[in-house]
């Protein structure tokens, strides 16, 4: 139609009424062609309307409660900078493949959610904007996810929920053994070993052969002083005996080879184990269990150790879609996303603990029971801090190491030197 | 294929129009082949050759670096552990499945109430999602509250650590694997039965030949060609197979499960190595095509005896 109009005015006409009605309908006919194209535009954002009213958004908080949580404060915060959002969630396995899609059909979407150790090797390709181009920055917020946001001295991607883990135990096993919540490896092992009985484990933990593993298995190896640039240390080794011991004397299961975190909750919520190692995103389903349960920081080495936890939470990016004026308005969707409000809001609703120092407080208030974990996070480290896009490679290492030395192939230090020798180096 | 060109024909024109016709028939499925074959068996060589990163996916750029990959994937540490799981894994299964299905196809051949209900339902492990039946098995296999073990305690066996030895997790796989492929045996080989007409056995029987003398001389032989379709698809679909050990193990307890297939998609989804995780996945497409041969040969020499 709108072809058809523009060739048609190139005829010059014969008399000159009939130009005017010609002309007439012929402005009406592309008027009518042009009209839905603006809307499409408008609607689209694109570049010829000049003005942003819509962004395109990519998380994978497709499971509820997260999916309702994440829909409203996006949507609160497109109101507050003037546009509407289309976003679209996928499972958290299929997020990067569907990155690696769009960043080759450069089809990014203008706000971005990545879970923080992917963030480097997103950033390495050079497919998303420094933040600081658009006047966001890392103050106030804390070290750790500062870390895990930034890529070759840039800041990449902030978010506002952190997690971590914590050793989450059953008040009423603790009870009837008459034991206390333990603080160092010496009383981990002897209250697991007290609360090991009738079909019931003292303790759980994930030692599976994925990254979920290395996940669980960082708490004690940094807490021990190990550290991810040498993982065939003593310091190492002992954070990997201190796990063969608590099963090889029986406190926990062989299966921890083979269980995820949500196995772990399922063995925890049915009264199967007494402590597990697991994270915030499981306080809703504690909470309907109806287990009475308590939730404190892991373990130490010895009294007086800090608990060093890897920090988990998704980072939000702006990629460089090309278009100044849509980065510039994803970039102000961000901030009001990352505002104290919004902040508050969304770590409360969702158990997940503020990424600034300065809303724990208020926090505190609302949840105090995860003080442990508010501490753990102020403390703790991203697991890409240190070798930034080498991490897969030492997180296979490091779960290897488990398996070989949890299966008894060889000792922890063995375990560890071999599985550097094969997969770091 | 083609008709010789001298053939004496008197209107050349003719064949000629009969050829174009032919190919414009061919063209859809020669583009569908193409497109869905070629197109990624190509895209998966170039890629085992190059530095490919999650860099590429953007810039497009990706070094080419001869077969520094292949070199990368056979030397480590996790080939040798991977080849031997993926020979046990494929034997062991295929045996299984096929001894299995083909016991169950001959119970199925011979008429009585109700068969048709129970192949159906035969059939269930088949329909059923790969990801379902894994984690389910997963459930079932737990060596504390696994029912299995609970069955077996019963008996008086003490528990079986199914998934956490390394003795035991790669049978274990392979076991869920015989139950998963039990029923594409079953009905292959069922169909392949019903083929075979009743009055050869009935003649056979005349001459004394009933039972196990009945099956080696007219069921085995009459169903070889349906054997060997059924046997080099099975090497072919087991070879490949990912989801159940994903679902069982992760390919552990500390690499006794990790196949070729398993390693392949770790090293390209999990580390994004792309380059090795391609050059691990062509070597096994090699292997599969060692067997593709195998069949080709074997069903042209006994079309041509």
């Amino acid at each position: 139609m709108f072809i058809n109009a523009r060739t048609s005015a190139g005829t010059r006409p014969a008399r000159r009424p009939a130009i005017n009605r010609r002309r007439a309908l012929q402005g009406a006919a592309l008027a009518a062609a042009v009209l839905p194209l603006a809307a499409c535009a408008g609607r689209g954002g694109g570049k010829a309307a000049g003005e942003v009213t819509s962004l395109k958004v990519l998380d994978y908080y497709a499971d509820e409660p997260d999916n309702q949580i994440f829909q409203q404060a996006l949507e609160a915060a497109a109101e507050q900078v003037g546009v509407t959002i289309e976003r679209e969630s996928v499972s958290g396995t299929g997020l990067i493949q569907k990155v690696l899609q769009m960043s080759s059909s450069r089809t990014l979407p203008d706000l971005l959610m990545l879970d923080n150790p992917d963030l480097q090797q997103i950033a390495a390709t050079g497919a998303l904007a420094p933040l600081n181009d658009f006047g966001i920055t890392a103050d106030g917020f804390i070290e750790g996810f500062i870390g895990a946001g930034t890529y070759d001295g840039e800041l990449y991607g902030m978010g506002p929920c952190a997690n971590t883990l914590g050793l989450y135990y059953n008040q009423d096993l603790l009870d009837a053994a008459g034991v206390a919540v333990p603080t160092t490896w010496d009383e981990l092992k002897a209250t697991a070993k007290a609360l090991t009985k009738d079909g019931v484990y003292g303790f759980a933990f994930c030692a599976k052969a994925s990254y979920e593993g290395s996940w669980q298995f960082l708490p004690f190896f940094w807490s021990a002083g190990a550290d991810e640039t040498d993982i065939a240390t003593a310091e190492a080794a002992a954070a990997l005996q201190l796990l063969v011991d608590l099963v090889g004397e029986g406190s926990a299961s062989q299966s921890v080879l083979n269980w995820g975190q949500g196995d772990l909750g399922e063995q925890f919520t049915s009264g199967k184990a007494a402590m597990i190692v697991n994270g915030p995103w499981m306080t809703n389903t504690f909470n309907d269990s109806g287990i009475n349960w308590g939730v404190a920081e892991i373990p130490v080495p010895k009294a007086g150790d800090t608990a060093v936890s890897p920090l988990g939470g998704e980072l939000w990016t702006v990629p460089l879609t090309g278009d100044q004026a849509r980065q510039k308005k994803a970039a102000e969707l961000l901030a009001v996303l990352l505002g104290e409000d919004s902040l508050l809001e969304l770590n409360t609703s969702r158990y997940t603990i503020p990424t600034r120092q300065a809303a724990d407080a208020d926090y505190l208030a609302a949840l105090p029971d995860m003080e442990p974990l508010v501490t753990a996070v102020n403390n703790g480290r991203s697991r890409t801090a240190q070798l930034g896009e080498a991490w897969p490679k030492t997180a296979e290492a490091l779960y290897n190491a488990m398996q070989s030395a949890l299966t008894g192939k060889a000792t922890p230090l063995e375990a560890l030197k071999t599985a550097k020798a094969d997969f770091v180096s | 294929m083609m008709t010789a060109p001298h053939s004496g024909s008197e209107r050349p024109w003719r064949r000629r129009r009969e050829e174009a016709f032919r190919w414009a028939f061919l063209t859809p499925a020669l583009v569908f082949l193409l497109a869905y074959f070629g197109y990624p068996i190509v895209k998966n060589l170039m890629m085992s050759v190059q530095e490919y990163t999650t860099r590429t996916f953007y810039t497009g750029e990706a070094p080419f670096v001869g077969l520094a990959n292949y070199a990368t994937v056979v030397k480590s540490s996790v080939f040798s552990t991977a080849m031997a799981n993926t020979v046990l894994f494929t034997v062991g299964s295929i045996a299984g499945q096929f001894t299995i299905g083909m016991a169950l196809a001959v119970f199925f051949n011979k008429n009585f109430p109700l068969s048709g209900v129970m192949r159906s339902l035969m059939l269930l492990p088949w329909l059923l999602p790969m990801i379902v039946s894994s984690a389910v098995w997963k459930w079932m296999l737990d060596k504390d509250s696994g029912v299995i073990n609970q069955i077996l305690g019963i008996v008086g066996i003490e528990n079986i650590p199914w998934l956490t030895s390394t003795d035991v997790a790669l049978a274990a796989v392979i076991m869920v694997n015989i139950w998963l492929g039990v029923p594409f045996n079953m009905t292959i080989l069922y169909s392949g039965l019903q083929d075979i007409p009743d009055d050869l056995y009935e003649a056979a029987a005349l001459d004394g030949a009933t039972g196990w003398r009945a099956f080696r001389h007219i069921t085995w032989p009459l169903l070889r060609p349906v054997v060997s379709v059924v046997l080099i698809l099975g090497v072919v679909y087991t070879l490949k197979v990912l989801d159940i050990i994903l679902g069982l193990t992760e390919g552990g307890p500390s690499g006794s499960t990790q196949t070729l297939a398993t390693q392949s998609y770790r090293l390209s989804f999990a580390n994004f190595e792309f380059g090795q995780g391609a050059a691990l996945g062509n070597i096994l497409v090699l292997i599969s095509l060692v067997f593709a041969i195998v069949y080709l040969r074997m069903t042209r020499s006994s079309a041509e005896e």
